[in-house]
């Protein structure tokens, strides 16, 4: 260990008893992540002395000291923003987490709390000792380092990541905008185009499909259209600015924009080009859609125009009428957003909510509506338009088309119930 | 852009594509040849045809042996389910209310199950198995699901041969299949 990294623990260690000394001020408090209630009624079990006009405590003392946290973490106060992993499934490594959207602002998920999904747990891999296998239908097969990857003209885009399943159709349905559509999170990407790499070793005649292939202990395989690689997939290396984090596929993965999470195949160690689709377990018996008359829908790679309201959402407390804002994020497989439409009385009138700058394709979008709550019961949800002009429907209309067998590229609006007590849950619940 | 420097960039261009041998060269020179032997030790891709399934083979009672030390912990002694997915059942159940998707009722293809079973199983140490035992613990499955009789032995050809009941039912992505048709007012 070197003594750079001794220091920071120890000054870590020191922070941390002064906080859990600290923190013995707040017992009985409630941290309340949001901010959206409770704020007087917290304040009023803390200690006031750090309250106008006194001076608080932490002006008194010098700070941690620089060099306390390497890698910075969040304030031991958001302790609770953390991913959302499901209590109680039968096994853990092929298994997913979700992303606190409840919890978050902007459009951009931190690399800490992007979602994960695995199918055989999270490989630790030496950057060193991986590589990149290019061959089938190509003119000279290549083997390529980290190094090698690296050399090439790089690019940066903004692009969202959803799970195929985000949620199911059956019920029970989830608690938290988490719960619900937390499979999903969004990051600047910064990698090669696909293109380039596959133009390095020469398409042939008859490409029609390039077959991926991770180096997890699933191997996991998926095939995608030659099309999809020839435009906007990209092989990445970094991810908010910061190499992947081992979940997210470190040292290579794919990314696929705006297609189903699943096919964005981390650790990625393989591409085969073929005439064919491979029809691997994950593209057959896996990830496609059981209609009612037990025919299935194969090969169903975009992710369709989706939003949610973000704040208030499920879990949440209003604290008192009066101004709300209500924010949220839409996005789309097919492209950008065009418009989202905010509902605060139960889907009887809609109105266009304000669209935050940058609106980019396939990448997700912040929405707002100022709202004032009259302190009455109320049921509020968003729906999001796509550039193709595709409208979010409800659960009700996919229901009616798809039955509930059909499990995943579930985009339905999801109606928040606020209580006249301010309390938000799942109005579909 | 003086004429001198102009003519030396058309030259250099006419060198370059006058270089350039019959097969496109690779335009940035990154990487390097994979070697058959660096490609056929990763390329474990068996497609739904049988393509590029190993030599060996492997009998259905074989495969009882493999599946009972090797998979029954998490699949269930009769491929039932568990920690891991039920294996066996299920035909007839996929336009109820309760459909049970398994190889039996659900796989289209024999050959990914090869495909599968060697990359990613047994969960705690994936590719252990001889390709002997892939035979023969998807001949067990297969005959557990009523698709293959218990004297019977698989290999390349005798598993690309076999055709599964689900394999008709599968079909391309019609979407977008559902129409919100965006009330504004008095919806």
């Amino acid at each position: 260990m070197t003594e750079p990294t001794d220091i920071g623990n120890s000054l870590a260690v020191t922070s941390r008893r002064r906080f859990l000394r600290e923190g013995g001020v707040l017992v009985g408090g409630v941290v309340v992540a949001g901010g959206l209630s409770g704020s007087a009624a917290s304040a009023a079990t803390k200690d006031a002395g750090n309250l106008p006009p006194n001076v608080p405590e932490w002006m008194k003392t010098p700070g941690d000291p620089m060099g306390s946290q390497l890698y910075g973490t969040p304030s031991p106060f958001e302790k609770d923003v953390v991913k959302n992993i499901p209590k109680n499934l039968p096994q853990y490594l092929s298994a997913s987490g979700r992303t606190p959207l409840q919890d978050l602002d902007g459009i951009i998920t931190p690399n800490g709390l992007f979602y994960e999904r695995h199918h055989g747990g999270v490989p630790t891999i030496d950057p060193a000792q991986h590589r990149l296998i290019l061959h089938g239908l190509v003119d000279k097969p290549l083997i390529f380092t980290m190094e090698d990857i690296r050399r090439f003209p790089s690019e940066s885009h903004i692009y969202f990541l959803e799970c195929s399943g985000n949620p199911s159709y059956k019920r029970p349905y989830g608690k938290t905008a988490s719960d619900l559509v937390g499979l999903l999170s969004c990051a600047e990407w910064t990698g090669v185009s696909l293109k380039l790499v596959l133009q390095e070793a020469g398409l042939q005649p008859g490409a029609k499909w390039v077959v991926a292939e991770g180096a997890d202990a699933a191997a996991l395989t998926r095939s995608i259209p030659i099309d999809k690689c020839l435009d906007d997939a990209m092989l990445v290396y970094s991810q908010n600015g910061e190499r992947l984090r081992p979940q997210q596929g470190y040292p290579l993965r794919l990314l696929l924009p705006g297609f189903e999470g699943n096919m964005s195949i981390k650790w990625l160690r393989r591409l085969r080009v073929a005439a064919e689709p491979t029809y691997s377990r994950e593209e057959t018996s896996k990830y496609t859609d059981l209609m009612p008359d037990g025919s299935a829908r194969e090969f169903t790679f975009y992710m369709e125009a989706k939003s949610i309201i973000t704040r208030p959402s499920g879990g949440q407390r209003l604290s008192a009428p009066g101004f709300q804002e209500i924010s949220g994020i839409a996005w789309s497989g097919r492209g950008k957003i065009r418009r989202v439409d905010v509902s605060v009385d139960n889907g009887n009138s809609w109105q266009e909510a304000q669209l935050q700058e940058p609106v980019l394709p396939r990448a997700l979008t912040r929405f707002r509506l100022p709202w004032q709550w009259n302190g009455q019961a109320a049921v509020i949800q968003s729906r999001a338009t796509d550039e193709t002009g595709y409208v979010q429907p409800t659960l009700s209309e996919l229901l009616a088309v798809r039955g509930d067998n059909y499990f995943y590229h579930n985009n339905a609006i999801w109606p928040w119930r606020i209580a006249a007590g301010g309390e938000v849950s799942n109005a579909n619940a | 852009m003086p004429m001198r420097e102009l003519y030396i960039g058309a030259f250099t261009a006419f060198a370059l594509a006058c270089a350039a041998p019959a097969q496109a060269q690779s335009p940035y020179g990154i990487g390097r040849a994979a070697t058959p032997a660096e490609i056929a030790g990763w390329n474990i891709d068996i497609d739904r045809d049988g393509n590029n399934l190993p030599p060996g083979s492997g009998s259905v009672s074989h495969g009882h042996e493999v599946f009972d030390q090797q998979c029954a912990v998490c699949h269930g002694a009769k491929g039932e389910g568990g920690l891991g997915d039920q294996l066996v059942g299920g035909q007839g159940t996929l336009a109820t209310p309760k459909p049970v998707r398994t190889v039996g009722s659900y796989w289209p293809y024999a050959p990914t199950l090869f495909d599968y079973i060697r990359r990613a199983m047994p969960q705690n140490a994936p590719e252990s198995l001889s390709n002997d035992d892939v035979y023969a613990v998807s001949a067990y499955i297969l005959n557990l699901n009523g698709l293959l009789p218990g004297d019977a032995t698989l290999d390349a050809m005798t598993l690309a041969a076999i055709k599964m009941p689900n394999r008709g039912m599968f079909v391309s992505d019609p979407r977008p299949d559902v129409k919100n048709p965006a009330c504004m007012t008095g919806c």
